[in-house]
């Protein structure tokens, strides 16, 4: 990187204060590769390489030690590299019917709630672009604001109103519309009205972005040659803002089909989704192979849904 | 905007205001309720705050939780602001798409796979070079650094694009070196993007439970995980209390930075105006 003169004369004060001038140049004149190389070097490190860790326990298998797995790579006496790799794991979870179906039930539940926040969602988002310049930015920052209180109370607080003596039934055994009250808490219901409206705000957002940006005389054009409201919506708003209805739907999507503390807290036992399965199986320090190799599997079921908000992050930046 | 908002978007606005905000409300309300049940109103008491303020351990949670997200804010805003330059200035570089894709991916990944992964990385470095000894403020800030980074570097290179390079360019011709444009010039210009990138930061820090619950070590106790620790059993008044106290905090916090931005906004929009005005 750089050569430090090193002349034996010098005194240590000189030598210190050239190579603190060597050490500024090179600075000046390698910082590109700098503010490339930190923030690189730590996400290889720290969010690439892990993965890779995940993948090696996944294919390793069970022992009585600590860390619970066989060593992958181990050197036997007379020095040859012994790789065991074993794909029992995944032959497991994937023949296994309570994995099997906690996956397919997973995804079934983060679909839906994906398609709640977009048809719950897409009105409110297009309510705050058509506001007046006043409100536009308050109702904006009303629907932020939740956002930046923390998500696990944002849970419990369903947890009061949803529970047999919660608040919802209190109030509709006080009206007399029921006698007994209505099990909500611990059922899916509650699993998806937690996750809706947790997630809402990301759904909101990347649509709000979208629409800020449509070129209303389209709009007026549409109405100019007589068509009416809901033809002009559906045949040129709608159309418009596909770009903000997939980043918003993949913003929910991806990391609600993982989510551990909403069917944790909302869902009791009683609803199975892949990110409990996955937090329990650890925390209890059980099967770590089938732990790793249940999240590659799940990394894997995602893959093509990340690659896709990727390209659509990129392609969205470069537009800019 | 020219069309006028339908009735049936400002009902859907209004039930949406409902829908975020009533839930918020009655955990306030119910945090000063008396009864030891939660939904059975007992009167008006501060009977669960002054629980709260007795019980040493909330404390060092909160003490805990603020210094993990102080580090990791400052941190994840110097790594996040270079990876923002990187991308946005830099034009293409050797494995440019796969750095792309890591600044990227964090955004949405499942938090149990992070997790996870971060875990079994610490473990086996542990293994491997003895560091780190025992896992818990280290472990969780470099943790939280990893994905408050990409956050980060979202808002900086939406900045980065929106404000253009003229300044810079003009810098560079009148013969400043590029390293004293970056500082000179891009970094202050960065500064408001900066700031929110900072408090962003901030909150996902404070606000993780499920990544802060893998990598944390025996005694090391994050406020999320004393909070999940408690009402995984139920509901619990004094949680109610807490919660309060929490969304007053936020709220404040929010309102304040909003209402700064906004003089800026409105002092450059004045600005702007004046200077085409001079011209």
């Amino acid at each position: 990187m750089t050569d430090i003169p090193n002349a034996p004369a010098q005194s240590d004060a000189s030598r210190d204060l050239s190579f603190f001038k060597s050490l500024t140049k090179s600075l000046q004149n390698n910082w590109r590769k700098i503010v490339i190389l930190i923030p690189f070097v730590w996400l290889l490190l720290f969010f690439l390489f892990p993965f890779f860790i995940v993948a090696k326990i996944s294919v390793a298998e069970l022992a009585i030690a600590s860390p619970p797995f066989t060593k992958l790579i181990e050197w036997t006496d007379t020095g040859i590299m012994n790789i065991r790799i074993v794909f029992d794991n995944f032959i497991y979870i994937l023949t296994d019917s309570l994995y099997f179906d906690t996956y397919v039930n997973s995804l079934r539940i983060s679909v839906l709630s994906t398609l709640l926040c977009l048809l719950f969602g897409y009105p409110i988002a297009y309510g705050i672009v058509r506001s007046g310049p006043v409100m536009k930015p308050l109702l904006l920052f009303a629907v932020i604001l939740p956002f930046w209180t923390s998500f696990l109370l944002r849970v419990y607080a369903w947890m009061g109103l949803l529970a047999d003596q919660g608040t919802i039934n209190n109030l509709l055994i006080s009206l007399g519309i029921i006698d007994e009250p209505i099990r909500m808490l611990y059922t899916e219901f509650a699993v998806f009205v937690g996750i809706v409206y947790t997630y809402m705000p990301f759904m909101i957002l990347p649509l709000y972005a979208n629409m800020e940006k449509l070129d209303t005389s389209l709009n007026e054009a549409a109405a100019d040659l007589g068509s009416r409201p809901t033809n002009t919506f559906f045949k040129v708003t709608l159309p418009l803002t596909i770009p903000g209805i997939v980043a918003g739907s993949l913003l929910v999507f991806i990391p609600a089909t993982g989510e551990y503390v909403i069917p944790d807290l909302l869902g009791g036992g009683n609803v199975q989704m892949i990110g409990r399965v996955l937090f329990n199986e650890f925390s209890r320090n059980t099967d770590w192979p089938v732990a790793a190799a249940v999240a590659i599997v799940l990394l894997f079921l995602l893959v093509v849904p990340i690659l896709v908000f990727q390209y659509y992050q990129g392609k969205e930046a470069e537009e800019r | 905007m020219y069309h006028k908002r339908s009735r049936f978007l400002t009902i859907m606005l209004c039930l949406g205001l409902a829908f975020f905000y009533i839930p918020l409300l009655l955990l306030v309300i119910y945090s000063f309720n008396h009864s030891k049940l939660v939904p059975v109103w007992g009167g008006w008491s501060l009977r669960w705050y002054k629980v709260l303020f007795e019980s040493p351990d909330v404390w060092n949670a909160v003490a805990l939780s603020l210094r993990i997200a102080f580090v990791n804010a400052t941190f994840a805003t110097m790594l996040g602001t270079l990876a923002a330059l990187a991308m946005v200035r830099f034009g293409r570089f050797k494995g440019r798409t796969l750095f792309g894709g890591m600044l990227v991916a964090p955004l949405v990944m499942p938090e149990v796979i992070t997790g996870l992964s971060l875990l079994v990385f610490f473990i086996s470095l542990q293994e491997v070079i003895g560091w780190p000894a025992e896992r818990g403020f280290t472990t969780i800030t470099i943790a939280h650094i990893t994905f408050s980074m990409a956050f980060v570097a979202v808002t900086v290179q939406a900045r980065l694009t929106g404000m253009g390079q003229d300044l810079e360019e003009a810098a560079a011709d009148l013969g400043a070196k590029p390293f004293k444009v970056l500082t000179a010039i891009t970094i202050p210009r960065l500064a408001p993007a900066l700031v929110s990138s900072w408090l962003l930061a901030f909150t996902l820090s404070l606000d993780d439970l499920v990544i802060a619950s893998f990598v944390t070590g025996p005694g090391a106790n994050t406020l999320p995980i004393l909070i999940f620790s408690r009402i995984r059993l139920g509901l619990r008044p004094d949680i109610n209390a807490l919660a309060t106290i929490i969304i007053l905090v936020v709220a404040l916090c929010v309102a304040i930075v909003a209402l700064i931005m906004y003089r800026q906004h409105k002092r450059d929009l004045l600005d702007q105006q004046l200077a085409e005005r001079a011209e």
